[in-house]
């Protein structure tokens, strides 16, 4: 064999190792997450905001101006109780329609998953670092309250006993006791959302609802004209939200 | 010629054709933005447009351009004349007056850390998208500079030193509005504040008073002061989130702000926050600067809210007109307030005219 054969056989060779096998990621899937809003039912979108429109468990009159939350470690657990967690977290900007899916970069294998969660707000290592995005969009909390970040940002108007228009803040973040150089916490007030078991059988869509009347419900019927303003340094009020907030999330359908 | 040569030789043909061809282009000197160590650390990377990169000719160009009162129809004002570096590149009048001296209806907004005004809407109600269209507009309001483009570009085009300067940014001394407009938005993209007395103590390189902290303590306190919703905190050293708010200024509105440009009267009476550095230097304050001092604009949000349909929820116990200070804490926060002032910046020869 001339020596020239050789030669060309190691150049095909390297131009062939350079291509992708098309095998590689057969096991290997996407995950995208879709978050829409509704109000007992009713889709609620941004373009109902900043009107009176909606009424809570307690009777109250109330009108949405701002809303956004945060949701992380989306987490995978199999069969095996292994736990694949989703890189990224996702600030849902519901006044601004941005965020309202989220894509995250890690691949998940096809197979069956025992339970897919996702954490609203920051667990409490997570809510300790520091991001810039976050800090982009003022989404911190004082440290004087323990730091971090909010988990959730909803504004509003209510008709108060007064029937005035009164602005209300229900932000949520880490419960706080005795603001200033060395907080206390109470409890964690970040929660898990149970999305149940799945099998994912191609690339996957989840479409997540929140009922964002929940929020003033269940098991705390929430009354506006006493909790309306200043609720991050209240720690009963953020164990309250805590409480509301288990039943705000649900899973609507899987899209494969 | 032996064959394998002959293949070889084919091979870098092949190759070697795919290359894209190599085109002469004219590249200015790399001037990027020095990013302070506060901003590196906590927030997100500042806005360059990529077909505006920052160059040193840039950045030159635009400081001359800025200062120069050629841009205006007579000759008269030039942009620093209602943006002096002494006022944080405000003005220290209420309202300013064009070269018919007509005066416009509100408070020349201060320049400074512009290129992190991440949603890039200008104006106090966010009129005009990007620093470059910005600087397109006071040159040919009638109010103001009440200029034309094709009048400017011509004069500078006649002016002996104008063409090779644009030359040597560009790599034409053909000059035309866009490169005008680019080069003023280089420039003031170079105008960052970030040394002031409380960035210093961020930093560990200085101690603040007690009443400097105290007044911090109340700036973060969502049950006094809670003006980190909309102004930044030790984590975001803009100290504005650049967003639209109505603050309770009036019960009705005269200018409908970000309204007007909406069309939506849920924006109605919406002002962009301003950044709350530098408040030594750019009194009056509030998009028509309506209040002459700290003092009067402390003593409106704890006891001068008025109620309006688009006020934001944000706003304090509105119905008692606001959070009601005592006296101690408004003279705390106002000593924290100024610890935002940047002396450096106000006196920074790179930002004052040669």
């Amino acid at each position: 064999m001339k020596k020239i054969t050789p030669i060309f056989l190691i150049f095909l060779l390297s131009i062939i190792s350079c291509s992708e096998d098309n095998d590689d990621n057969v096991s290997q899937i996407t995950t995208t997450f879709n978050f829409s809003h509704n109000w007992d039912g009713t889709p609620v979108t941004n373009s109902d905001f900043n009107a009176i429109k909606f009424t809570n468990a307690n009777g109250e009159q109330l009108s949405i101006e701002r809303l956004r939350y945060l949701v992380s470690k989306i987490t995978f657990t199999t069969n095996n109780a292994e736990k694949l967690v989703l890189n990224g977290y996702n600030l849902v900007d519901v006044t601004n329609n941005q965020n309202l899916s989220f894509s995250s970069s890690t691949l998940i294998p096809i197979g069956s998953y025992s339970d897919v969660t996702f954490t609203f707000g920051f667990n409490n290592e997570d809510n300790s670092g520091n991001y810039e995005d976050l800090n982009s969009t003022s989404w911190f909390v004082p440290a004087m309250l323990g730091g971090g970040y909010h988990y959730m940002q909803f504004d509003g108007k209510f008709l108060n006993t007064s029937d005035t228009e009164q602005g209300f803040n229900y932000h949520a973040i880490r419960a706080a006791d005795n603001p200033g150089d060395n907080p206390t916490f109470p409890q964690d007030t970040f929660f898990n959302v149970s999305l149940g078991e799945v099998i994912i059988s191609n690339n996957a869509t989840f479409n997540i609802e929140m009922n964002i009347a929940e929020w003033f419900k269940n098991p705390n019927t929430w009354d506006l004209n006493v909790l309306n303003q200043m609720l991050m340094p209240n720690s009963d009020a953020q164990i309250m939200m805590f409480e509301n907030g288990q039943n705000v999330f649900s899973l609507k359908s899987i899209d494969q | 010629m032996k064959p394998w040569k002959l293949h070889i030789i084919c091979l870098f043909i092949v190759c070697f054709s795919c290359e894209n061809e190599t085109i002469e282009q004219y590249i200015a000197t790399p001037s990027p933005l020095e990013i302070p160590k506060l901003f590196k650390d906590n927030i997100l990377a500042p806005i360059i447009p990529v077909d505006n990169p920052q160059t040193e000719q840039g950045v030159t160009l635009g400081k001359k351009l800025f200062f120069d009162p050629i841009l205006s129809i007579d000759n008269s004002i030039s942009c620093a004349d209602c943006h002096a570096p002494e006022n944080a590149f405000s003005d220290s009048d209420r309202f300013s007056d064009g070269v018919d001296g007509i005066f416009g209806n509100r408070n020349s907004m201060p320049l400074f850390n512009l290129a992190w005004n991440y949603d890039e809407k200008f104006f106090w109600d966010g009129n005009t998208f990007s620093l470059e269209h910005q600087a397109f507009v006071p040159v040919s309001d009638p109010i103001e500079m009440k200029s034309s483009w094709v009048n400017v570009e011509q004069k500078l085009q006649q002016d002996p030193e104008y063409p090779n300067l644009f030359e040597q940014a560009f790599g034409t001394s053909k000059i035309d509005s866009t490169l005008i407009t680019k080069a003023i938005a280089q420039f003031e993209r170079t105008l960052i504040s970030s040394n002031s007395k409380f960035d210093k103590f961020l930093l560990g390189e200085t101690t603040l008073t007690n009443q400097e902290l105290n007044g911090f303590n109340i700036f973060m306190d969502e049950a006094r002061g809670d003006c980190f919703h909309c102004h930044g905190s030790d984590k975001n050293p803009l100290w504005t989130d650049n967003i639209f708010h109505n603050n309770g200024l009036d019960e009705t509105f005269s200018d409908l702000g970000l309204g007007a440009v909406t069309g939506d009267p849920a924006d109605n009476g919406k002002f962009k926050s301003p950044s709350l550095r530098n408040l030594a230097f750019t009194a009056p304050y509030m998009h028509d600067g309506r209040f002459a001092t700290l003092e009067e604009v402390i003593n409106h949000y704890s006891e001068g809210l008025k109620n309006s349909s688009t006020i934001d929820p944000l706003m304090k116990k509105v119905s008692e007109g606001g959070v009601n200070l005592s006296e101690n804490d408004k003279t705390d926060l106002k000593a924290f307030l100024l610890s935002l002032s940047d002396y450096e910046f106000i006196n920074d020869s790179n930002f004052k005219q040669e």
